[in-house]
């Protein structure tokens, strides 16, 4: 019970502060600090999404920067054309990406292990190339969003605050969204997948069913996240599909610890304030951030959330 | 005619060059369990190696057998210090120290060799056309690249078949536990076979040096098409690696080659010149689709368990 009280402190600790760093940011007049965490707020929001499948469903997605991308393109190409209503564009993105997922996920679920994670990642680097083959919204270049999401005034997204506390609505909503999934019949049945798909199957549980059905939720939760991305850096290009974005989300997960609830809010927080950090001091940091991940995978099982119940339990 | 041989060839170098990558990674995969998405890294090293060594002794053949020692001892350390504790692990754990592995090895590069690529010349003697056919010239070094490939590739096809140690590398791919208790120190066996994988991916990488610049993250895009290639092929099977790897040469090269053209007759011209590219590259991944689907094992699934 003590351990579950030390990683519980930290995590409330972590959520307190995300909620008050604007009011930091104000006072210290450090812009920078909230545009970082917007985008810390946004990638741990898919690395949340990704977590569904991976920690509980058991379904090692190596193509998740996909959805990114896709989420990002339906806002980009929607104010291309004219289109800059925010009811539109994030239904579109939603959209989009559900049936990305829906159509990948109806293809990938019949593999498993490593096939699954291999045949993920070739369907994200396919969605790359669609990418840089459309000239019409700047190919390799990528395309420049020039006006933010217009939501008809209820709330501004080029105000830095307003946008900050939206990302961190949409993830906080969709935690809560994934502790209700998880906690159902539905999250019941695909955690019972992950353990034993056969034994599930024998009691009568059509098993890729219900894992399309999840991954499907995952992929969608994670386009939200892209059209947040495309709003905040103003841009989207295919290299937020490369799949180096993917590894990323994936080590941001693990690093926090799969299957917990805020375990890849806790590590897509350290992971980038880790990289921040590191390009601070030295030009060089992926030097000490390599080997550290290396380290964290030789030593720190559990990922942070691991390491937080160890030192309770010690 | 001509355009089409010389493409054919160009292919075939390709996929015999990914062949020597996709073998070396098989091994690994098939042998100790271990997804090693640094393979790609030890291309990397193996050309900025040959680079290297090719500056220091003005020789290109030289620098090469150097290089080849290098990645060699290089492989073997990584191997020991620390892929060595990851077997028996979850593959996702390969991932993530693999991926660290990547980080570390791309910034290595440029705090030693400089953010620049770097160039490997050729001597004199490889960059010749050689006739091959009546009237048809192709360039010395890839046809070099091709005999190179095919005799490595034959080497480890007996060394893995006909060896005392090739059978020792299949034993221990099919039981280790049982290898390890019949007197067989398979730490040592794994510690040869990835430094084996780590020659063959330098060996690759110095081999395309001469072709392509040697720069940071080279090894990247053609580690994924490794990885498409082991699973289209088997994951541990040789031989449907190298049936892979010569078919997504092919479609690679000739994809785009000759899709642009194709593409013209349906696209405008400006339309066609930016999809074809993409669409070549996409071809691959597709075709992997498509095996996966049908065939979830992959082509020539290895006999084993």
């Amino acid at each position: 019970m003590k351990g579950l009280s030390v990683s519980k402190a930290v995590t409330a600790l972590m959520l307190a502060g995300l909620v008050l760093l604007p009011l930091y940011s104000y006072l210290s007049s450090n812009i920078f600090i909230l545009t970082l965490f917007t985008r810390i707020v946004i990638l741990a929001l898919a690395a949340a999404s990704l977590n569904l499948i991976m920690g509980f469903g058991g379904m090692m997605s190596f193509g998740h920067a996909a959805y990114l991308g896709i989420g990002g393109y339906a806002v980009g190409m929607l104010a291309q054309e004219g289109v800059g209503s925010g009811w539109i564009q994030f239904p579109v993105a939603l959209a989009a990406s559900a049936i990305y997922a829906l159509v990948i996920g109806a293809l990938s679920l019949r593999t498993r292990g490593v096939y699954f994670i291999m045949i993920t990642l070739a369907f994200a680097q396919m969605a790359y190339y669609v990418a840089s083959g459309l000239a019409r919204y700047g190919g390799d270049d990528g395309l420049t969003v020039y006006k933010r999401s217009d939501f008809s005034g209820l709330i501004n997204l080029s105000n830095r605050t307003q946008f900050y506390y939206l990302c961190l609505a949409c993830l906080f909503g969709v935690i809560f969204l994934i502790w209700r999934i998880v906690n159902s019949r539905f999250g019941l049945v695909v955690q019972g997948l992950r353990s034993n798909e056969q034994r599930m199957q024998a009691i009568g549980f059509p098993a890729k069913r219900y894992q399309l059905v999840c991954f499907v939720i995952s992929g969608t939760m994670c386009g939200l996240a892209g059209a947040l991305l495309a709003n905040n850096t103003d841009f989207v290009s295919p290299a937020v599909m490369y799949w180096t974005r993917s590894g990323d989300l994936m080590v941001m997960v693990i690093l926090g610890g799969m299957g917990t609830l805020f375990g890849p809010v806790m590590g897509a927080v350290v992971y980038l304030l880790l990289e921040e950090f590191l390009s601070q001091i030295t030009e060089y940091w992926a030097l000490i951030m390599g080997p550290l991940l290396l380290l964290i995978v030789l030593f720190g099982r559990g990922g942070i959330m691991g390491m937080l119940g160890r030192i309770g339990r010690g | 005619m001509l355009l089409v041989v010389e493409q054919f060839l160009n292919g075939l170098q390709f996929g015999l060059l990914l062949f020597l990558l996709a073998a070396g990674l098989t091994l690994v995969f098939g042998i100790m369990d271990l997804v090693n998405l640094a393979h790609g890294s030890l291309y990397m090293m193996g050309a900025y190696f040959a680079a290297t060594f090719a500056a220091w002794t003005g020789s290109f053949l030289l620098g090469a057998l150097l290089a080849l020692g290098a990645t060699l001892v290089l492989g073997i350390v990584l191997e020991m210090s620390a892929l060595r504790h990851l077997y028996g692990r979850d593959h996702l754990d390969h991932v993530l120290a693999t991926f660290g592995l990547i980080l570390f090895f791309n910034e290595a590069v440029r705090l030693i060799w400089g953010p620049a690529g770097l160039a490997l010349p050729l001597p004199a003697w490889l960059t010749v056309p050689v006739p091959i056919l009546p009237g048809i010239h192709y360039p010395a070094y890839r046809l070099a690249i091709i005999v190179v490939a095919l005799l490595v590739a034959l080497l480890l096809y007996l060394g893995v078949m006909r060896t005392r140690i090739g059978m020792l590398i299949r034993a221990g791919a099919s039981n280790r536990e049982m290898i390890g208790a019949l007197g067989i120190n398979i730490k040592l066996l794994y510690t040869l076979v990835f430094g084996l994988g780590a020659t063959l991916a330098g060996l690759a990488g110095l081999m395309q040096a001469p072709i392509l610049t040697v720069q940071i993250g080279m090894g990247e895009n053609i580690l994924i098409l490794a990885f498409v290639i082991i699973v289209i092929g088997g994951i541990g099977s040789i031989r449907g690696a190298f049936l892979a790897a010569i078919f997504v040469g092919m479609i690679d090269t000739l994809g785009r080659a000759f899709l642009p053209n194709l593409l013209r007759q349906v696209l405008s011209g400006a339309a066609a010149s930016t999809a074809a590219p993409a669409l070549s590259s996409m071809l691959i991944y597709l075709l992997m689709a498509i095996v996966l689907v049908v065939r979830p094992e992959g082509l020539f699934p290895a006999n084993r368990r």
